[in-house]
């Protein structure tokens, strides 16, 4: 399909014009009269959002997720690549796994569905999976992590960094300490020692990453670090950048702009793992994404059925779905609190992921790119409401919320797959 | 008065001395022979136990009782909670038999509060210890208690040195302890090995000791908390005699109690780990007078939330 996307303006407030044809951006002088024309006055145009955090459930917790409903959830959220997190079942720790889950995404049309490997067989910490099957799969999966499950042992760790060098992969860590965290339900601080829920110290967290750093300095592998939650991670990371360590971080939209406070209601919609910190770790998150400590925001979308939050903390799931509500809730935390401009946000949220998983052809609106964008309009708010969220799952903490950048349109591929 | 008994925190001062000050007169109502009030006459009260408490559950059955209240017992045990039950399926179920007021005790923390935030019922919610969270009602009578015995001019607890000895990281009853006695005037020392306090106890605006021979005559009342033996394998502790020795309310640390001081246990006691069986049967020791209490300072928390006017 010919289209051009006409009165728009880029992420930095730029007027533009963009031209596609079969699937790719074209040059705009290549437009002729048979060119489809999408006025988008009063909107602004932005590559189309790349997420390498996300849980779709299926295989296994279909109930929850769907690729389907998640790749829906996605583009209303202006994402146009997503990568499934292995935690399935079977965990997609073989080509099998992840080419079917690749495949769904492509049947399905919406947005690229990217698998991410399982580091180790059955995220159980104990031996390599399979990840040069993975990669040269046609699911071509580049990041490998356990998430859920720490790779807590460092001999597998150093091995699995050293491993997928081979074929330029890289290793997401969710860094927790399991013996630090058995049975935690919440930051270990004031709060968990007032309300008595089981505490999950920050020293959990940060032991883990400042493992790594060393481990990937030492073999010259790289280091992804998975939601980064912790001032004391951020000072690691910021340390380990300036030794030249091939070290990428991280962050959530959720832990941008909650505290452990909201526990203080018992209401397990605010249960997730890694757990929502003090106001000081918010802080100090905000201020390494805007000076390039922290590299990029993904979602750690977390859908759950309603009887797992319905319940209480203890016995409630850990997470919160993100992909709606992903670009508002960062735009508000890090541009309307005036840390970072929106075209610097919009990096931190399809440029450099893009990059870090060597997505081709995601996470610019160059020439010969897909043609992959969603138009926002940052001048008008939207409410969250369970009944137009996407997500099979509706575990959002910010129901009923007002929220600003209101995703208008989403294309992939120059197909517009979603419109409000 | 408050809606729901969920934590000592949602208690005013003037709030808690006034359960205080009502469980005294209906005290007086145990005394006759005739050992009820027909205050909550036709209102029906259940004792939802998701954990095993005859103490706890029996004192609020009898406090009920003597308002005249119809009591339901529902535990875990034989019950449809054994077969995976949800928290919110329970509710509904006792909110269609028409419970006027839920007193819960259940294993995870905040579960007294989940039941009275969610729409899922409408009576009261009294909690009866969750998780390692709160057990409002025992501070209550433990304040009660101390009032008794060492009662001063204000009616409160103001310039008495109250020592709360062991597991405070997982004990309700010295989280609702310490919110209470300080919120009427006490002084709360906090006693007990770091591995046993909260990281942040620092917050909580009390004294914290790791020894408790320090200034030990100096305490009005020692208050010691159970040990639950199992901490020991999570390396809380190296070893039950190391803990007794220097936790321990043994022989001689109460006899180098001041001349007045009282001993408090909540119940039930570990005798010979956190306390000799001399000093909980000592003349000094209350806790006989804490579990009667218990039944009075009950009466006055189902009255006040359920019948008060």
């Amino acid at each position: 399909m010919k289209l051009v996307i006409k009165n728009v303006v880029d992420s930095a407030g730029k007027k533009i014009e963009i031209a596609c044809d079969n699937g790719r951006i074209v040059d705009t002088k290549q437009v002729t009269n048979d060119f489809n024309v999408y006025d988008g006055k009063g909107l602004t145009i932005i590559p189309g959002l790349v997420d390498l955090h996300t849980h779709l459930r299926e295989p296994g917790k279909e109930d929850a997720e769907t690729v389907l409903t998640g790749s829906r959830a996605a583009v209303a959220g202006g994402f146009t690549a997503i990568s499934a997190m292995p935690n399935t079942n079977p965990v997609a720790d073989t080509a099998g796994v992840v080419e079917q889950v690749h495949r769904l995404g492509q049947v399905h049309g919406l947005c690229d569905v990217f698998p991410i490997g399982a580091v180790t067989v059955g995220q159980q910490g104990k031996s390599l999976s399979e990840m040069g099957a993975m990669n040269s799969s046609e699911a071509k999966v580049r990041i490998f992590s356990d998430d859920g499950h720490c790779v807590s042992d460092s001999l597998v760790m150093r091995r699995a960094l050293e491993y997928v060098k081979g074929f330029d992969g890289v290793i997401a860590q969710h860094a927790q300490d399991p013996r630090l965290t058995a049975g935690s339900q919440m930051n270990e601080g004031a709060v968990s020692a007032q309300l008595g829920l089981k505490g999950w110290p920050a020293a959990a967290e940060e032991s883990i990453i400042a493992r790594d750093i060393l481990l990937s300095e030492h073999v010259g592998s790289r280091l992804h670090i998975c939601h980064l939650t912790t001032a004391g991670g951020v000072e690691l990371v910021r340390w380990a950048k300036k030794r030249g360590v091939q070290v990428t971080a991280e962050v959530t939209p959720h832990h941008l702009l909650l505290t452990d406070e909201t526990a203080r209601s018992y209401d397990p919609i605010f249960k997730v793992n890694p757990p929502l910190r003090t106001e000081r770790d918010v802080q100090a998150l905000r201020e390494g994404l805007a000076d390039g400590t922290i590299d990029i925001i993904a979602t750690d979308h977390a859908p759950h059925p309603a009887e797992d939050k319905e319940c209480e903390w203890a016995a409630a799931a850990f997470g919160m779905i993100g992909l709606e509500t992903a670009l508002s809730i960062s735009y508000l935390a890090m541009v309307q609190s005036g840390l970072i401009s929106f075209s610097t946000l919009v990096e931190k949220l399809t440029t450099n992921p893009a990059k870090i998983a060597r997505y081709e052809g995601h996470g610019s609106l160059a020439t010969g790119n897909w043609a992959n964008f969603a138009l926002v309009d940052l001048a008008h708010n939207w409410r969250v409401e369970a009944t137009s969220i996407r997500s099979k799952s509706k575990n959002s903490p910010f129901l009923d919320r007002e929220l600003p950048a209101v995703v208008v349109s989403t294309f992939f591929r120059g197909t517009e797959v979603y419109s409000r | 008065m408050i809606s729901h008994l969920l934590s000592i925190s949602d208690l005013s001062k003037d709030e808690a001395l006034n359960i205080l000050d009502t469980a005294e007169e209906l005290a007086r109502v145990t005394e006759t022979p005739v050992k009820k009030l027909p205050t909550l006459r036709g209102r029906t009260i259940v004792n939802l136990f998701f954990e095993d408490s005859t103490r706890t559950r029996i004192s609020f059955e009898a406090a009920a009782k003597r308002l005249s209240a119809d009591v339901i017992n529902f535990s875990a045990k034989g019950s449809s909670l054994s077969k995976g039950e949800s928290l919110k399926d329970t509710a509904l179920t006792l909110q269609a038999m028409g419970a006027d007021g839920v007193v819960i005790r259940h294993p995870a923390s905040g579960a007294a509060a989940r039941l009275a935030s969610q729409k899922w019922m409408t009576g009261a919610v009294i909690n009866a210890g969750d998780g390692t969270h709160e057990h409002p009602t025992q501070a209550l009578l433990d304040a009660f208690t101390i009032r008794q015995h060492l009662k001063n001019s204000s009616g409160d607890l103001s310039d008495l040195s109250i020592a709360i000895v062991g597991d405070v990281l997982h004990s309700r009853v010295a989280r609702s302890n310490v919110l209470l006695l300080s919120k009427l005037g006490a002084h709360v020392t906090l006693i007990a090995p770091p591995t046993l306090l909260p990281v942040a106890v620092n917050s909580w605006g009390v004294e914290v000791k790791y020894d408790f021979d320090e200034n030990l005559d100096e305490y009005d009342v020692v208050m010691m908390l159970r040990v639950q033996r199992e901490r020991m394998d999570e390396a809380f502790f190296p070893s039950e005699r190391e803990y007794s020795r220097r936790f321990g309310l043994n022989g001689d640390r109460l006899s180098r109690l001041s001349e007045k001081s009282l001993v408090m246990h909540p119940g039930p006691m570990n005798r010979g780990l956190e306390i000799s069986a001399d000093s909980a049967d000592s003349r000094k020791s209350v806790i006989v007078d804490q579990v009667k209490n218990g039944v009075s300072v009950r009466m006055a928390t189902l009255y006040l939330l359920l019948g008060g006017n």
